[in-house]
C-alpha cells in the first residue's frame, strides 16, 4: 500500500500559551478533494501552516507521502491566503506564476522564455491567459486568487494545500477553481482546502474534516456532515441550519426552498 | 565658483575619487534598498544606521587606549558593523520574545543604541586633543575626506551588492513577495534574509563616510521609492533606483562644491528627495500627474459617451433635431457641463448646433459614433442582465466594441435578445459592418 499524501498524528500547536490545536489526527486520502471546515478560530489555517512547517508545532508527527516534508517538497504545493501578500508588488501575473518554477530553474539562473511559456499555460488553465502581462494590483480579487492557483499548478505537484481559495471571490473565479479541482483530481492529484462555507462544502468536496481545536470528524462528506457532528463542531448556534446541511450532504438531494 | 568648475571638470585626482566613491555608494544603496523597501524593512535600515554609533565610538576609544590611530576607517567600520548587527539582533529578539510590535522594538533599539553612542561621544569630546572631529564625519557624512583606499573599499562593496542582487534577483523577489510560499517550496528563507540584510549592513557601513549614520537610510529608501513611480517591473525598478542613488550622490557632491558651507551628506539626501519629488509628480506609472490625466481622460470619455447617447436616444424615432432642454431632462447634469461637451463634440465634427445654441443635431459621422456607443451600451446591459453570474469580471466598457471582449457567438446571442426589444426601441446595428 502506498503512503497517504498527508498524515498527521497528535499535532499540538500553541500561540504563546494558548492552545490552538489539540491532538489533531487526520488522514488525507489520495486522489480526493478534502475540505477542512470549522468555525472562526478553530485552527483551520493553523493546521495547514503547521503541517507545512510555517509555524512551529509543540508536538506531533506530520508525514507527506510517508516522509517528512523536507524530502518531498516538490510533490506538495501551497496556496496561501490571498491577503497574505502585498498585491502592490512590482511584478506581473506571469512573474508570480513563474515563482512556482523557481525551484526547477535553480539557484541564480534567470527565468527563461520557456519558463514564461509554462507560466502562461498555467495562467490559461485558470482562465487568465489574457492577463499574463498585467501588474498584479490591476487584477480583481478573484483573479489574484487564480494567479495563486496558477502558481501552484505550474509547480506540477501532487498534493495541493489551499488556504481559503473560495474566500470572497466572484462567481467566475469560483467556477474556475471548481473546474481546476476537478482537473487536478482527474489527473490523480490530491487537494486539501480550508473552507468556510458549510452550504457548499458537500457539493464541492469528496471528504470533509470538521475541526474545532481538535478533529471532530473526518471522512466522506455525506457521512461526516451529520447534525450531531456539526453541533459538536459549531456548538448550539448551528441547530437551525442542520436540516439544510443534511439535505445538501446527500448527493442529488433536492434543495428545500 | 572657481572651485565649482574645478569639481565639475574633475580637475583634481581627489575630486574624481570622491565623486566615484559617492556615486558607487549611491548606486549600491539604491539597489540593495529596493529589496529592503519591498521587504518592508525601511525602518530597520534606519535603526541599523543609528545602532552603528556606539560601535564606532567604542572602537575609537579602544584604539585610543591601545595607542594606534583611532581614525583608521576599517577599524571604525568593524566597530560599526558589530554594533549595527547587534542592534538588528536586538530588534529581532525583542520581537520574538515579547509581544511588542515591530515599530516599538525598532524605536527602542534605535534610541537606546544611539543614546549609548552619544554618551560615549561626549566622553570622547572631553578627551584632551579634540579628537572627536574624526568621528563627526561619520555621523554627518563627509565624502571629501574619502581617500583612494576608501574608494576602493566602496567599489568592492558595491560590486558585491551588484553581483549578489544580480545573481539572486529571483530568489530575493520571492523572499520579498511571499515568504511563506518560499519556505514551503524549500528555499532557505533565513539564509536569504540574512544575506539581504548583510548587503544592507554593507551599504550602511560604506555610507557612513558619504552621508553619515543619521542619513544613510535616506539613500536606501528614497531611490527605490522614487523608482516605483516609473515602473511596475522589479528589474526596472531596481536599476532605476541604482541610477537615482548614483546620480543623487553626484549631484550632492557637486552642489556642495558650489555651496561650500553646507554638509555634503545632507545635500546628497536633498537631491535624492528632489528626484523623489519629481517622480512623485511626473512618474510614468503612478505619478500624480499621470493618475490625474488618466482619471480626467476616463471622465471625459464617459461624459462624451453620455452626451452622444442622450442625443441619439432623444432623436431615436423622432425629430433628429434635439433641443438642449430635452438633453438636460435626460440626466442630472449641469447646463455648463453639457454646453462645453456639446462644443467639444462640434469641434470633433460629430454634430451641428443651431445658431442660437438651443438645439443640436448629429451629422453622419456623429450618428455612426453614437450608434456604436449605444449598441455597445445596450449589449453590455443585456449581458449583465442575462449572465449575472460571470458578467462583472468580463465587462470592459472601455473596449471599442463588445466583440473585442466577448466571443462573436455570445454577441450574436445578445443581439438576438436585443432584436426582441427592437420593437420597443431601435437597436443600432454595428456601424463597423456598415462602414467600409
Amino acid at each position: 500500500m502506498t503512503s497517504l499524501p498527508l498524515e498527521i498524528r497528535s499535532l499540538n500547536v500553541a500561540y504563546h500559551r494558548k492552545m490552538v490545536l489539540w491532538d489533531a489526527d487526520l488522514k488525507i486520502r489520495s486522489g480526493r478533494t478534502t475540505a477542512i471546515v470549522g468555525p472562526n478560530g478553530a485552527g483551520k489555517s493553523t493546521l495547514l501552516k503547521a503541517a507545512l512547517g510555517l509555524i512551529p508545532s509543540a508536538s506531533g508527527e506530520i508525514l507527506f507521502y510517508g516522509e517528512p516534508l523536507k524530502k518531498v517538497r516538490s510533490r506538495v504545493a501551497y496556496v496561501p491566503q490571498r491577503e497574505s501578500v502585498d498585491w502592490d508588488f512590482p511584478v506581473s501575473a506571469r512573474d508570480v506564476v513563474a515563482m512556482g518554477l523557481y525551484k526547477k530553474i535553480g539557484w541564480c539562473l534567470p527565468v527563461r522564455s520557456r519558463h514564461r511559456r509554462m507560466a502562461d499555460e498555467a495562467l490559461a488553465d485558470v482562465g487568465l491567459a489574457e492577463f499574463a502581462g498585467r501588474q498584479i494590483s490591476q487584477l480583481s480579487g478573484g483573479q489574484q486568487q487564480r494567479v495563486f492557483l496558477a502558481r501552484a499548478l505550474a509547480q506540477k505537484a501532487e498534493l495541493h494545500l489551499m488556504d481559503e481559495p473560495f474566500a470572497s471571490v466572484d462567481a467566475a473565479t469560483e467556477q474556475a477553481i471548481l473546474a481546476l479541482l476537478k482537473r487536478l483530481k482527474d489527473q490523480g492529484g490530491t487537494v486539501v482546502c480550508v473552507h468556510h462555507d458549510l452550504d457548499t462544502v458537500a457539493e464541492y468536496f469528496d471528504d470533509v474534516i470538521l475541526l474545532n481545536m481538535r478533529v471532530v470528524a473526518q471522512g466522506p462528506a455525506s457521512e461526516v456532515l451529520t447534525p450531531e457532528n456539526l453541533r459538536k463542531t459549531y456548538g448550539a448556534r448551528l441547530t437551525l441550519l442542520d436540516e439544510a446541511v443534511v439535505d445538501l450532504s446527500r448527493p442529488g438531494a433536492p434543495r428545500e426552498p | 565658483m572657481d572651485s565649482f568648475w574645478r569639481v565639475l571638470l574633475l580637475q583634481d585626482h581627489n575630486t574624481r575619487v570622491v565623486l566615484a566613491g559617492a556615486c558607487l555608494f549611491g548606486a549600491a544603496a539604491g539597489l540593495a534598498g529596493t529589496f529592503l523597501l519591498l521587504r518592508k524593512r525601511s525602518l530597520l535600515g534606519d535603526t541599523l544606521g543609528h545602532a552603528t554609533l556606539p560601535g564606532i565610538t567604542f572602537a575609537f576609544l579602544m584604539a585610543e587606549s591601545f595607542g594606534f590611530s583611532p581614525r583608521s576607517f576599517p577599524w571604525l567600520a568593524l566597530g560599526a558593523t558589530i554594533s549595527g548587527v547587534t542592534g538588528m539582533g536586538a530588534v529581532l529578539m525583542i520581537r520574538k520574545l515579547s509581544r511588542l510590535k515591530d515599530d516599538a522594538a525598532l524605536a527602542i533599539v534605535l534610541s537606546v543604541f544611539f543614546g549609548a553612542g552619544i554618551a560615549m561621544l561626549s566622553a570622547i569630546q572631553q578627551l584632551p586633543g579634540g579628537q572627536a572631529a574624526g568621528l563627526e564625519r561619520l555621523i554627518y557624512g563627509n565624502p571629501a575626506s574619502m581617500t583612494a583606499s576608501d574608494a576602493w573599499f566602496v567599489l568592492a562593496a558595491s560590486l558585491i551588492v551588484a553581483v549578489v542582487c544580480g545573481c539572486l534577483l529571483k530568489e530575493f523577489t520571492l523572499l520579498c513577495f511571499d515568504e511563506a510560499y518560499a519556505i514551503t517550496a524549500g528555499w532557505p528563507v533565513r539564509s536569504l534574509d540574512a544575506l539581504l540584510m548583510g548587503l544592507v549592513v554593507l551599504v550602511t557601513i560604506v555610507g557612513l563616510q558619504t552621508v553619515g549614520i543619521l542619513l544613510v537610510v535616506a539613500l536606501l529608501v528614497i531611490p527605490p521609492a522614487a523608482a516605483r513611480f516609473w515602473s511596475d517591473e522589479l528589474r526596472t525598478v531596481s536599476l532605476f533606483a541604482a541610477a537615482v542613488g548614483g546620480i543623487s550622490a553626484v549631484v550632492g557632491v557637486l552642489s556642495s562644491a558650489l555651496l561650500p558651507g553646507l554638509p555634503t551628506g545632507a545635500l546628497i539626501v536633498l537631491s535624492a528627495a528632489l528626484f523623489f519629488g519629481i517622480s512623485f509628480l511626473l512618474g510614468k506609472k503612478r505619478g500624480l500627474l499621470m493618475r490625474y490625466f488618466v482619471e480626467r481622460e476616463a471622465a471625459r470619455r464617459l461624459q462624451r459617451e453620455h452626451v452622444l447617447r442622450a442625443i441619439f436616444e432623444c432623436a431615436e424615432g423622432a425629430d433628429p433635431v434635439v433641443s438642449i432642454d430635452a438633453l438636460l431632462a435626460k440626466r442630472p447634469w449641469k447646463k455648463s457641463q453639457l454646453a462645453s461637451e456639446v462644443g467639444l463634440l462640434a469641434d470633433e465634427g460629430l454634430l451641428t448646433t443651431d445658431p442660437g445654441g438651443s438645439s443640436v443635431q448629429l451629422n453622419g459621422r456623429g450618428d455612426i459614433e453614437a450608434r456604436r456607443l449605444v449598441r455597445n451600451h445596450r449589449l453590455w446591459e443585456i449581458y449583465l442582465l442575462t449572465h449575472a453570474d460571470v458578467a462583472p469580471s468580463r465587462v470592459d466598457r472601455d473596449a471599442d466594441l463588445i466583440e473585442h471582449v466577448l466571443d462573436p457567438r455570445l454577441v450574436q446571442e445578445l443581439e438576438d435578445i436585443l432584436d426582441d426589444k427592437a420593437r420597443e426601441r431601435l437597436v443600432p446595428s454595428n456601424p463597423e459592418k456598415v462602414q467600409p
